[in-house]
């Protein structure tokens, strides 16, 4: 899989030399990458990860699942709003999102694989045995089939491109419904990873653990969508400028409108976070150490990027509002993690908790590099940034 | 595992039906397999020897504990069961003033209703009629959602393994007490503090002892009701939480709290898409009726405009009419004239 990807950066310097900073840099990135996890699966995830008994879930869940399909909202976000809600002055950012969406949750899939213990046997729970009872058996399954939906989605770039346009149309055809499955997977399955903790209210705590987890996933993986549609604007609007089709004051236009949603998205994920202190009457517990750091993920993860994101549509600044979207995708990692391994077995001794392995974190940035690696190569090549001339208009 | 080779349809159907009954609980109550067996570890009895943790490496053909067994330094550090120890045994209290230390043995608490079991994507674990929880490697693709969502920490996995990695935990002896046997921990320990026997007549013993020994014993039973019980009972002099075991935790099951969510589910599967379409419709209209209204608009303007140039061009004929009349006149009179001027001269 590395090697293919080393391929493909290659290629994506086209005619130029091989040998630019980015292959470079890519290119060992990904590399070390793949010698890694060589090593985990020949040696086994002893040999690779930081992981024990008590801490069965570590980096590669933490951040390539839970906040990867977090991250990957976007996609679902922007095609609803467009498809569905008929606001078409987004449409230009629906291909970029859908590709980041379909990117992120191959990404999810591949740091699945290197995770399990038996990755051959991830399609059992569909062809051998179904433990339908398991929140997990429902985001594998959702999962599965809206990786297949953000495929289809994302087809009609690659159909243009080709020429094939039988496909492209019928495709085309297929928008509105495969836009409401996206949502109505992505509601499921992005709520019910939160819904996955609902079962350790002895192990993550208190201020973490709510029974309202799912809603909290939920709504915060809808303001990270809204967040990575701008970071992703930040560097693809440059990169790929040459493609952009749309005038820049309608791309800050698009930016604002992003701003103002992201607002709304963090108030609401603030005011549900709050409600949950307040439910679960856990207000005694911000006293504490553990209160401290969840204040610091609570005002300045989610509160400070919303009202970022509010003076920076107020005002028309598209540097504030990048910052707050840099912001709340970080807050979104930050909760991720802090549900998975940082106050998931809060009360053990210091020298029994989790710290990711050098190597678990070098496999994570690979898998990143090998996304925005594939989305370079895919956005240089196909109709991502900008309409095809023959499809204007059409969905 | 009788139920468990299950298809994907006949194990959705199944579920499905399934939370029928378990929906149907406000009226009926399953109080687990009648006869079922269990251990009740006595932790006033226990004296630290780890009998059973050699017995439990024996019978499951493990690595025996390393170092000899009454070494007193192993119990200075707080230890868990892992892949190659399926029960360990703590100190919890070093000395106290009136009594021995006090020791708890851990493993696998076979839980009346396993939260393993019900969080599996793949449903390798099932309760037996017979008390003891079983796992199935065949089936495991390895996530440990397991291990993760065990409140007693008793799973482990084999994280050296590459190929055939498993869960590993104590299967209660499964096997021998096929055969009719006791379970290894409890054949060897020397001072009769684990008794295997049915879960109901344990229950019955530990309650005899406390009523019969009230300064000896807190009065709880440790696995009657925790999360809906276990198959393993601890008995306690010292309260519960000094030997790492939560007090006062819900006699709810953990996987009726930890599931309940999935219940939306099939409301989101069948609300979204008629909320969503009805959106979808909602936002089309508004778009027609603007572009109708648009159009009106447009083609009331176009008629005015229409209406306003009609007229210019009216006025315009006139005065263009009005111009020839006057040019033609005055050419006429131009010529007259000059007829005057040529007649005269």
């Amino acid at each position: 899989m590395s090697d293919a990807a080393v391929g493909a950066a290659a290629q994506g310097a086209g005619a130029r030399s091989i040998l630019t900073p980015f292959n470079l840099v890519t290119g060992l990135i990904l590399a070390g990458g793949a010698v890694i996890l060589g090593l985990r699966f020949t040696q086994g995830l002893a040999a690779t990860t930081n992981l024990t008994h008590t801490y069965p879930w570590g980096l590669w869940i933490g951040f390539d699942v839970m906040s990867g399909v977090a991250l990957a909202a976007g996609g679902f976000v922007t095609s609803s709003a467009v498809y569905l809600f008929g606001m078409k002055e987004y449409k230009p950012i629906v291909r970029p999102a859908l590709l980041t969406g379909f990117l992120g949750y191959f990404l999810v899939v591949l740091g699945l694989l290197a995770d399990l213990g038996r990755p051959w046997r991830l399609p059992y729970p569909f062809i051998k045995q179904a433990g339908p009872t398991s929140p997990l058996f429902e985001v594998a399954l959702c999962v599965a089939l809206y990786l297949t939906v953000l495929f289809i989605e994302s087809t009609p770039a690659a159909f243009e491109w080709l020429g094939w346009k039988k496909l492209r149309k019928l495709v085309g055809s297929l928008t509105i419904g495969l836009t409401v499955l996206g949502l109505i997977l992505s509601t499921m399955h992005q709520s019910t990873l939160g819904a996955m903790y609902m079962v350790t209210p002895t192990k993550l705590h208190a201020l973490w653990y709510s029974s309202h987890i799912p809603v909290h996933f939920f709504v915060s993986a809808v303001a990270a969508g809204i967040a990575m549609v701008i970071v992703e604007g930040m560097f693809s609007h440059r990169a790929f400028h040459h493609q952009v089709q749309i005038s820049t004051e309608h791309f800050e236009r698009i930016n604002f409108g992003l701003a103002k949603a992201g607002a709304v998205a963090l108030a609401v994920y603030f005011a549900v976070k709050v409600v949950g202190l307040a439910i679960e009457d856990e207000w005694a517990l911000l006293a504490t150490g553990w209160g401290a750091w969840f204040l610091v993920e609570l005002l300045g993860f989610v509160l400070l990027p919303g009202l970022m994101f509010a003076v920076a549509y107020r005002e028309r600044r598209l540097g504030l509002a990048r910052a707050a979207a840099v912001i709340t995708a970080l807050g979104i990692m930050l909760n991720r993690f802090n549900i998975t391994f940082v106050a998931f077995n809060w009360n053990l001794p210091p020298a029994e908790r989790y710290l990711p392995s050098w190597m678990e974190i070098w496999v994570t940035v690979a898998f990143i590099t090998f996304a925005v690696v594939a989305f370079r190569w895919i956005a240089s090549r196909m109709p991502i940034m900008y309409e095809h001339p023959e499809w204007r208009g059409q969905h | 595992m009788s139920v468990s080779r299950r298809g994907f349809i006949g194990g959705a159907i199944g579920a499905a039906l399934g939370a029928g009954a378990a929906d149907a609980g406000t009226v009926k109550q399953f109080p687990g397999h009648p006869g079922r067996y269990g251990l009740l570890h006595d932790t006033t009895l226990c004296v630290g020897c780890r009998s059973c943790e050699a017995a439990c490496a024996r019978v499951n053909e493990l690595p025996l504990p390393p170092g000899p067994l009454d070494d007193a330094e192993v119990f200075a550090a707080r230890r868990r069961t892992t892949d190659t120890a399926l029960t360990v045994v703590n100190r919890y209290v070093e000395a106290p003033v009136d009594g021995p230390p006090v020791y708890r043995k851990l493993q696998c608490m076979h839980c009346n209703e396993p939260c393993c079991a019900t969080v599996c994507p793949v449903h390798a674990f099932e309760k037996t009629p017979e008390g003891p929880v079983l796992y199935d490697p065949e089936v495991c693709m390895g996530c440990r959602y397991c291990i993760m969502a065990c409140p007693y920490n008793a799973l482990a996995y084999e994280y050296d393994k590459v190929l055939t990695p498993r869960v590993m935990r104590c299967t209660m002896c499964y096997p021998r007490i096929k055969d009719g046997l006791v379970p290894g921990c409890a054949e060897a320990c020397p001072m009769g503090a684990i008794t295997f026997g049915e879960r109901e007549q344990l229950i019955a013993v530990a309650r005899e002892r406390i009523r019969k020994f009230p300064d000896r014993y807190v009065d709880h039973i440790y696995g009657e009701h925790e999360f809906g019980g276990t198959s393993w009972l601890v008995l306690s002099g010292t309260p519960f939480e000094e030997l790492d075991l939560l007090p006062g935790v819900t006699h709810e099951p953990l996987p009726a709290i930890g599931t309940s969510y999935l219940g939306v589910v099939p409301l989101v599967i069948t609300i979204y898409p008629g909320l969503l379409l009805g959106m979808y419709a909602f936002s089309k209209r508004q778009q027609a009726v603007a572009k109708e209204e648009q159009e009106r608009a447009v083609g009331a303007a176009l008629a005015q405009a229409g209406e306003d140039a009609q007229k210019k061009l009216a006025t315009a004929a006139e005065r263009a009419a009005k111009d020839k009349e006057r040019a033609v006149e005055a050419a006429v009179k131009k010529a007259l004239a000059e007829h005057q001027q040529g007649g005269g001269s």
